[in-house]
């Protein structure tokens, strides 16, 4: 028998073989995908780049070398150097690292808290449902870019503080989803059976309604992470984010901003490289969605 | 012993009365059948004893001790309830395996590989369905899981609500012979909930008939054979499910 046979199998013989054939007919229908290659593509490059950062940079990122400042793209150089002559294809190498984290972070601790908040509004319903809606909507009602800035200049700036401040204001989306999500199953015989059986509110949410919110939920936090890379690029451009010399994306743009005029790849190499990544995000949250999706499946 | 007692039992949903003043007992081991049409209250009479609908008033005794206004965990052991639907109520995404292991993990019971087993063989259900999920199981199969289900904690009393009504015809007679033979090989107590009169003659030792949330009749499943019932609703169901002609009713 083969793996593909194994997966595929309308019989499977244990909990894990069910398991790993979902998941391989759900990884099928993402590589029919060609957007969502091409997305999952670049995002493996990034977790590649981060990973091997020091094996791929040929410069310390944080080296300074006067002689060479502001030199352009060349051989030796590929994206030119820095003012204070550091190699910037380096520090973009070594950038992905801080973005990768700060994506990561963002996500690991928004996604669940939005999830959770709005599952338990969802399920509940009645007060519960208004006082943890009504923060909702005050979190939500407020400018991103702003909010955050508030949270980290209140916090003093850093990457932990851009990511906390980030993950305060990105949750709110994700509990609107999954309470919609919810208030659709709540009701639902499996549920009533399920409480039938003996299970706690508790066992309810976190075993049978937050897998089912789960799906559109991955969906929205890999479209959201395009726009959590340029709020962290934002802060670290305003000078809240990362601090030198740390080369996080954002703040060197807003070094390079100085000499966008004369010296245009300062600025534009860690932009490009922004851009690429969230290209890269959004195209996978939308092969996601074309994957996951109940109705596209049905289809399929 | 009675299995069920309702006792003056009012049912409202967010303050609008639904059921009104149902007493009834049914005794262990005894097949007790609620029909009426639809509307009248016969689905929110399981509800009410489960717990799912929890605006009552009036007593509830299930083999003699008091329910609760919520669902129960020692109340499981005892009652449980197959729904209409097996389409949704089973969960998309979990496989039969995971669906009948949580049950007795809920309860703490051991060895469950074995009782899963034994219960999948009990309802008919081969082993290679052990680990499929809800998509890639035919109506009837599903209903078979979800009696399953209801089954694994062993309780002694099981409530019907409409378990064929969603399923094709031909399926229809399997899980009623299904049905028929787990009762006699578990003496359970079952309460159904139906509005097809020749599924209660097959089930059914009595039958309480509902019309606008009232119990009107109470009456031998026998007889739906010689329609003899005391009450002028219950004739007219009786002769609307083709048992006797409107004429012959009208006329007595």
């Amino acid at each position: 028998m083969s793996a593909r046979d194994w997966l595929l199998d309308e019989s499977p013989t244990s909990r894990w073989q069910a398991g790993a054939g979902r998941a391989y007919a759900a990884a099928r229908l993402l590589l029919r995908n060609p957007l969502a290659v091409v997305g999952g593509g670049i995002i493996l490059l990034l977790v590649l780049t981060a990973a091997l950062a020091p094996l791929i940079a040929p410069e310390s990122p944080l080296g300074q070398n006067l002689s060479n400042r502001l030199l352009p793209p060349s051989s030796a150089h590929w994206m030119g150097t820095d003012e204070l002559g550091r190699d910037i294809f380096s520090r973009v190498v070594f950038g992905a690292r801080i973005t990768l984290m700060i994506v990561v972070l963002v996500a690991v601790i928004s996604a669940p808290l939005g999830m959770i908040v709005g599952a338990v509004s969802g399920y509940f319903g009645g007060w519960t449902d208004r006082v943890l809606m009504g923060l909702t909507d005050i979190f939500l009602s407020m400018p991103k870019l702003i909010l955050a800035l508030a949270f980290a200049a209140a916090l003093g700036p850093g990457i932990e503080n851009a990511v906390i401040a980030i993950a305060i204001t990105t949750w709110p989306a994700y509990a609107r989803i999954s309470r919609a999500e919810t208030m659709t199953w709540r009701n639902s015989e499996f549920v009533a059976a399920t409480r039938l059986l003996g299970a706690s509110h508790a066992r309810i949410i976190g075993r049978h309604i937050l897998p089912l919110c789960a799906s559109s939920t991955i969906i929205r936090v890999t479209l959201d992470m395009a726009g959590i890379i340029l709020t962290a690029a934002g802060l670290g451009f305003l000078g809240l984010g990362a601090q030198p010399p740390l080369p996080e994306w954002g703040a060197m743009i807003s070094r390079g901003r100085t000499f966008i005029l004369d010296q245009w790849w300062v600025a534009t190499m860690p932009g490009l490289a922004i851009i690429l990544v969230s290209l890269g995000f959004c195209f996978l949250g939308d092969g996601l969605r074309d994957a996951l999706d109940p109705k596209g499946q049905a289809k399929s | 012993m009675t299995a069920i007692a309702l006792r003056g039992l009012n049912i409202a949903y967010a303050g609008t009365p639904v059921v009104r003043d149902v007493t009834l007992d049914v005794a262990e081991g005894e097949s007790f059948a609620l029909v009426g049409e639809s509307g009248s209250g016969k689905s929110t009479v399981l509800k009410a004893i489960t717990g799912l609908a929890p605006e009552w008033t009036g007593s509830i005794e299930v083999l003699g001790r008091p329910a609760a206004h919520h669902p129960d965990r020692k109340l499981a052991r005892v009652v449980q309830m197959v729904f209409q639907d097996p389409y949704g109520s089973l969960h998309p995404r979990k496989t039969v395996d995971a669906v009948l292991t949580e049950a007795l993990a809920i309860h703490g019971i051991g060895d469950r590989d074995a009782r899963v087993e034994a219960v999948l063989r009990d309802v008919g259900l081969d082993r290679r369905f052990r680990f499929r999920y809800p998509h890639q199981l035919s109506g009837g199969q599903r209903q078979r899981v979800a009696i399953a289900r209801a089954l694994v904690l062993e309780p002694r009393i099981l409530l019907l609500d409409e378990p064929t009504s969603a399923l094709d015809v031909s399926v229809q007679a399997e899980i009623l012979n299904l049905l028929k033979r787990l009762r006699a090989e578990h003496r359970l107590t079952y309460l159904l909930v139906t509005h097809n009169l020749p599924v209660v003659s097959f089930m059914c030792d009595r039958v309480a008939i509902m019309n606008r949330g009232r119990v009107v009749e109470i009456a031998p499943a026998a007889a739906l054979h010689d329609g003899e019932f005391q009450d002028s609703y219950s004739r007219q169901l009786y002769a609307a499910s083709g048992g006797n002609s409107p004429m012959e009713s009208a006329g007595r």
